[in-house]
């Protein structure tokens, strides 16, 4: 498998249960971040980070605009802003106008980051109920990155990953149990 | 397709031929927004897309509006908007007239909201909100005071959520589409340009609000952004920013005491 500069995974409704079954088997010296972009609700605080860190022994926080993005580090895209990668790898928010009902949109980060990782980019879309992260998956895949989706059968909600295995090239269809081996290999 | 190359060409033209200056905008952020209009509004090849905006004045408009993000909602972010409630405006209250400028206002969503504030707290007599923006076209939908009545509902959730104990709807009336708010919110807002990047400090503010624009800039213009602030903030008056944005970083951090929970500083020396 080739070297993997970024990792980052998308998802939305049925999502959060694979993320908590895939992160704790994750090892914790991978040699790339890894991106969590997942819509929900706009709340105040958001949980989601400190759920996901009392799963893993990798580093969780949530995104801050301008941070420099670090191997070994599970980011989470804040809700309500759409988190873009600079150039200089680096997150920028932006509070623009949704994108496919979404607010952030995985297609945001998933174009975004194709630019900029390239060859080295890896984007895994998990079970949803809409078709955000479709495009996204196309870019990566025109500036040569590599594309993954969980194996619609086994999502709660298949209609994200299908659109995605419909419209644009897939490398890989990973059922959960076989996400973290995948992931681990990519170090 | 737009490279790298062509958006800052496109940025050169502005700043040459309008002054404006974006170069110090977060490079992601803006190509997506000259993709986005450049797909839009169907344009077939670089060189035309840009002859356009150079030459035809209205179209120049277009592209300064839709490059810049002018999406914004009535109390946004209520736990915000209760603090302004609770806290910073009843300390502001015991001033004799209060000065506030609402910069980045778009097209005045917050600033109406601040003033319902202010009218319920029964400041607004002894205030007066200066909400600018560098972009004329939305100031004037903002000197409007019309927003979509399909918002409302949303504005209204958001407003009982912030504090208020109002019919939120005794505020504006229905027009059709649209909801029209009272004359008397606006009598002490003013809208006026003023560009952040190339403008000055205009006057001495107790309170200063400036949400969800800083995470255009990149690092250098936010601390140039934040110094304007600074020299236009009075002592112990309030500076707020957007929910993911920061002073923590600036040199002038030492200066300023946080309130608890929301994005609000205080001068403090």
């Amino acid at each position: 498998m080739g070297k993997c500069d970024a990792l980052i995974i998308g998802g939305s409704a049925g999502s959060l249960d694979v993320l908590l079954k895939v992160l704790p088997v994750l090892d914790h010296t991978l040699s790339f971040p890894i991106i969590i972009v997942v819509h929900r609700k706009h709340g105040a605080d958001s949980l989601l980070p400190e759920l996901l860190s009392g799963r893993t022994g990798l580093i969780v926080k949530e995104i801050d605009e301008k941070e420099p993005i670090l191997a070994g580090t599970i980011y989470i895209a804040p809700s309500d802003y759409h988190t873009l990668i600079e150039k200089d790898k680096s997150f920028s928010l932006d509070y623009s106008e949704k994108i496919n009902y979404s607010r952030p949109a995985i297609d945001a980060t998933f174009q975004t980051a194709a630019e900029v990782y390239r060859t080295k980019l890896v984007c895994l879309l998990l079970s949803g109920s809409n078709s955000d992260g479709v495009n996204g998956l196309i870019s990566v895949k025109a500036w040569g990155g590599i594309t993954a989706i969980q194996d619609p059968e086994t999502a709660q909600v298949s209609y994200m990953p299908q659109q995605a295995s419909i419209h644009a090239k897939i490398d890989y269809t990973l059922r959960i149990e076989d996400m973290a081996e995948f992931i681990n290999l990519l170090s | 397709m737009i490279t790298d190359e062509q958006v800052e060409i496109l940025l050169g033209d502005l700043l040459e031929l309008y002054g404006y200056d974006f170069t110090g905008y977060s490079k992601a952020s803006i190509k997506r927004r000259i993709l986005r209009l450049y797909s839009l509004d169907k344009q077939v090849s670089f060189a035309e897309f840009r002859y356009r905006i150079n030459n035809d004045n209205f179209y120049f408009k277009r592209f300064v509006e839709q490059i810049t993000v002018n999406v914004t909602e009535m109390f946004r972010d209520p736990g915000f908007f209760k603090t302004l409630r609770d806290v910073v405006l009843p300390k502001l209250g015991t001033y004799p007239f209060i000065r506030i400028w609402l910069a980045g206002c778009s097209t005045g969503e917050e600033a109406y909201s601040i003033s319902i504030i202010l009218k319920e707290l029964n400041l607004l007599h002894k205030s007066l909100i200066y909400a600018t923006d560098l972009n004329p076209v939305v100031l004037e939908k903002a000197a409007q005071s019309m927003f979509a009545m399909s918002q409302m509902k949303q504005y209204s959730e958001n407003y009982i959520l912030s504090g208020g104990t109002k019919d939120f709807s005794s505020y504006y009336t229905a027009n059709y589409s649209l909801a029209k708010f009272s004359d008397e919110l606006k009598s002490k807002i003013i809208f006026s340009t003023h560009n952040l990047v190339s403008d000055h400090s205009f006057n001495e503010f107790q309170l200063i609000l400036c949400r969800n624009v800083l995470i255009y800039f990149d690092r250098d213009l936010q601390h140039k952004v934040l110094n304007l602030f600074d020299e236009s903030l009075e002592g112990f008056g309030y500076l707020a920013l957007g929910s993911k944005e920061t002073l923590d970083f600036s040199p002038l951090s030492k200066n300023y005491k946080k309130i608890p929970v929301e994005k609000i500083w205080r001068k403090v020396s």
